[in-house]
């Protein structure tokens, strides 16, 4: 209990400083895997939209292109069109099915490793290194008046920090428009607005958020790390300071001189240095830690140093702790990997995309819609037959243009024509050539006999005269006289 | 509560005094970055009211002081949007209407700037889509015209409407009150009627019908021609198909002859430009019924007083 000179004396501001946070260079396995990472995703988001992808004259040779102005989604050698939004609804699905996943089995690796907040962080606090120097030399420079050395250290860090931020939001407009024509456009300022405001807000946003936010993002902006405290359990990975090891602390000397009575931890505070959130790991599982592992490298580098095991600090779920407290021997990792909530989610997830490949590989790319105009409903034609009118829509979702064929079925005496054609030349089916990768529509007049009923059912179809005859068929009615309400 | 307020053993932090069912709240301190953000926000809201309409007062809104108001904006983007369609709309007002086909992506445009006229102009007599109205309006869905279906022909009768008093080119035809004005006695026009139904297939030939067509010959067929065929030029409506502006049954074709309905419609040359006119031509064209222009020699024959399909 607090005592009662906490109650009654200063409350404290509501408004809490924020404490800088200088981590000190790491090297280890753990590091040295961040840094493949780190190569990685950064190559992905750089690199993959100059990859080219030669899809023939009628489409872009952009391997992944998010074409907004013409509504297509580009990815290798997939196309999808709005109406199959669906897909990318499903990748969503994925996506957070598998940070389920990913989570249940090792923690929070999304945030340590690979989440964009953590890369660019790491990023710029590479530059600081850089740029100030490490650890000491940084907290050196942010406590030293403002001289000349600091001025100049403080615009060139600042100044490599916007050039970063520049190539992040200039990167991101290469998705939305052929990259090579763009990033021309964009250098001789012929872009859209769109093009400049995007890099601007973006350009602004990463500088903030990886320059200066960094670990209070994760603290207290992003909600996975509320949403993830959710998803862990007891078998799931977690960064641990092994105190049952490690307490009491005791520099080496201190327990050469009293052997037997200390822990392994000789207090070096590495692992607080090395932190990029700040925190000291060593309080126990907490919001700010992200999981990244650098204090476990910083640990295992000092352990090594004073000739004692490795793992003081290291990666281990809340049964193993308990039972390693217990003097047991926790479980071989893969025990802690394969089980059945990761199973299911891993089913769950591998289904889902199954599914998703499966409907991709069958779907039709000739498509029909059909709308009855209802204003008139029908026409009264002078030799007594009665015409409808109605809207046709065909969806080519190929790259190449298609002759086509639609056929009109299960209305007798019936011929069908388009706007441009003429009721003497009419026949039962009509062909047509479809442009590439285009929806087109025409204005469809259908003439039937004016004997008949009121409203009938009949099928318009539609199928390509290639080598792929998949089509599409919709079933519509035709009005004749005595159908008004 | 405020005896409640604590430091919270595990995190350090204090309590705000605040407990529910023995749940407490902490009172963590917000980052400061936080309240700077707060700061800005309001800022920017002062700002934004005085540069943007805000406060309500009784008639309209504080006006603030960049004058901006969605009204102006609408009225930029309309002017902008005017400017962007002008080309457009240039080359439809220098192409003759005749010539309008043969440029597909002016048609096309001539015809949607035709809808959006007709949807101002001419669906309350006509009818969304062109349907008409039965017994007032007709259909221009339909292969049926009173004074013709190709592009000049509509075009000419939207720009001089039908029958106005006012104007001299306007399109003017009368037919005569049969039954009011005394010319035929009810029996004989009873015996029209029958004739009539009976060359449009309503009615099988009769006694009454025979006497009909002696009838006929001598009071319609000069306008609507010896088989009923109708006279574009006079906009006599062909009695022998399918199509009946004002009904084809018994009671209907005798009121229409004994008093006749002689249509109006208005002149637009008066309120339209004649690049709407056109546009609103190639629009009514393109409903379904638009016919191909007569060949010249047919459409000096039909200026000469002869029936469009070349008979007199």
């Amino acid at each position: 209990m607090a005592s009662p000179d906490d109650l009654t004396g200063e409350h404290g501001s509501l408004y809490a400083a924020r404490k800088g946070v200088y981590p000190k260079k790491v090297d280890g396995p753990f590091r040295r895997f961040k840094w493949g990472i780190m190569a990685v995703t950064l190559a992905i988001y750089y690199g993959t939209p100059w990859i080219r992808w030669d899809r023939g004259p009628h489409a872009p040779d952009q391997a992944v292109l998010v074409d907004l102005a013409n509504r297509r989604f580009y990815m290798f050698q997939i196309e999808i069109w709005p109406h199959e939004f669906y897909y990318v609804a499903g990748l969503l699905i994925m996506a957070g099915i598998g940070l389920f996943l990913v989570t249940s089995a090792v923690g929070r690796a999304w945030c340590g490793y690979a989440c964009p907040q953590t890369v660019w962080t790491d990023l710029f606090q590479h530059v600081d290194r850089l740029v100030d120097g490490d650890r000491n030399a940084q907290i050196r420079l942010a406590n030293a008046p403002w001289t000349a050395e600091k001025i100049v250290k403080r615009t060139l860090k600042y100044a490599v920090y916007l050039t970063v931020a520049f190539w992040t939001g200039g990167a991101w407009i290469m998705y939305f428009a052929d990259a090579p024509t763009l990033t021309h456009d964009f250098w001789t300022g012929q872009a859209a607005p769109v093009a400049y405001v995007t890099v601007a807000v973006l350009t602004a946003t990463t500088f903030v958020l990886g320059g200066f936010l960094r670990e209070q993002v994760c603290i207290y902006m992003c909600p996975w790390p509320r949403i993830q405290t959710a998803m862990m359990d007891e078998k799931s990975l977690l960064v641990t300071y092994k105190d049952w090891r490690g307490e009491p602390r005791a520099s080496v000397k201190k327990a050469e001189k009293d052997p037997g009575v200390f822990g392994d931890c000789v207090d070096c505070n590495q692992c607080v240095a090395v932190c990029p959130t700040g925190i000291d790991i060593r309080e126990g599982p907490q919001i700010g830690c992200i999981t990244c592992a650098l204090c476990i490298d910083a640990c295992d580098s000092v352990m090594a140093q004073v000739g004692r095991p490795r793992g003081l600090i290291d990666y281990c779920t809340l049964d193993d702790a308990a039972t390693e407290k217990a003097g047991g021997v926790a479980p071989p990792i893969r025990k802690t990997l394969f089980r059945p909530r990761t199973l299911l989610y891993f089913g769950l997830w591998g289904a889902i995309g199954l599914a998703m490949l499966f409907t991709l590989g069958q779907r039709t790319r000739l498509d029909l819609a059909v709308q009855h105009e209802r204003s008139p409903l029908y026409v009264q034609l002078s030799d007594g037959a009665i015409r409808n009118n109605y809207t046709l829509k065909l969806r080519n979702m190929e790259l190449r243009p298609r002759m086509i064929e639609v056929t009109l079925s299960g209305l007798p005496g019936a011929r069908l024509w388009i706007e441009g054609g003429a009721r003497e030349a009419a026949q039962q089916s009509l062909r047509m050539s479809l442009a590439p990768d285009r929806v087109t529509s025409a204005r469809l007049f259908i003439v039937a006999p004016g004997a008949g009923p009121a409203r009938q059912e009949f099928t318009i179809a539609v199928r390509a005269l290639d080598d792929d005859p998949r089509g599409d068929s919709e079933t519509i009615q035709f009005d004749r006289p005595g159908t008004e309400p | 509560m405020a005896d409640h307020k604590r430091i919270d053993e595990v995190t350090g932090t204090h309590t705000s005094g605040h407990e529910w069912d023995g749940i407490e709240e902490l009172d963590t301190p917000m980052p400061r970055w936080w309240l700077w953000s707060l700061y800005a926000t309001i800022v920017w809201g002062i700002v934004y009211v005085i540069l943007y309409p805000a406060w309500p007062m009784i008639h309209g809104a504080t006006e603030g002081v960049l004058g901006w108001s969605s009204r102006g904006q609408l009225e930029q983007e309309m002017q902008a949007d005017t400017a962007r369609r002008a080309p457009v709309m240039n080359a439809i007002a220098a192409t003759s209407i005749a010539d309008l086909p043969a440029k597909p992506e002016l048609m096309q445009a001539a015809v949607q700037g035709g809808a959006a006229a007709f949807r101002v102009h001419c669906v309350q007599c006509h009818g969304a889509g062109g349907a008409g109205v039965k017994k007032l309006y007709p259909s221009l869905t339909d292969d049926d015209w009173l004074w013709g279906g190709d592009l000049a022909t509509i075009e000419y009768t939207i720009t001089h409407g039908i029958r106005n008093p006012d104007h001299k080119a306007t399109r003017t035809s009368q037919m005569p009150a049969f039954g009011r004005d005394g010319i035929l006695e009810p029996t004989q026009i009873a015996d029209v009627v029958s004739f009539v139904r009976t060359i449009s297939h309503q009615e099988k030939r009769s006694a009454s019908s025979a006497r009909g067509a002696v009838l006929f010959e001598a009071n319609c067929a000069v306008c609507h021609g010896p088989t009923g065929n109708g006279g574009r030029e006079v906009g006599a409506p062909k009695l022998n198909d399918a199509i009946w502006l004002y009904g084809g049954d018994r009671a209907s074709i005798t009121a229409t002859v004994t008093q006749p309905r002689n249509g109006v419609m208005p002149r637009w040359n008066s309120r339209l430009d004649p690049g709407t006119i056109k546009m609103l031509a190639a629009y009514v064209y393109s409903l379904g019924g638009g016919e191909k222009a007569p060949a010249p020699a047919l459409a000096a024959a039909a200026a000469e007083g002869l029936g469009a399909d070349g008979q007199p």
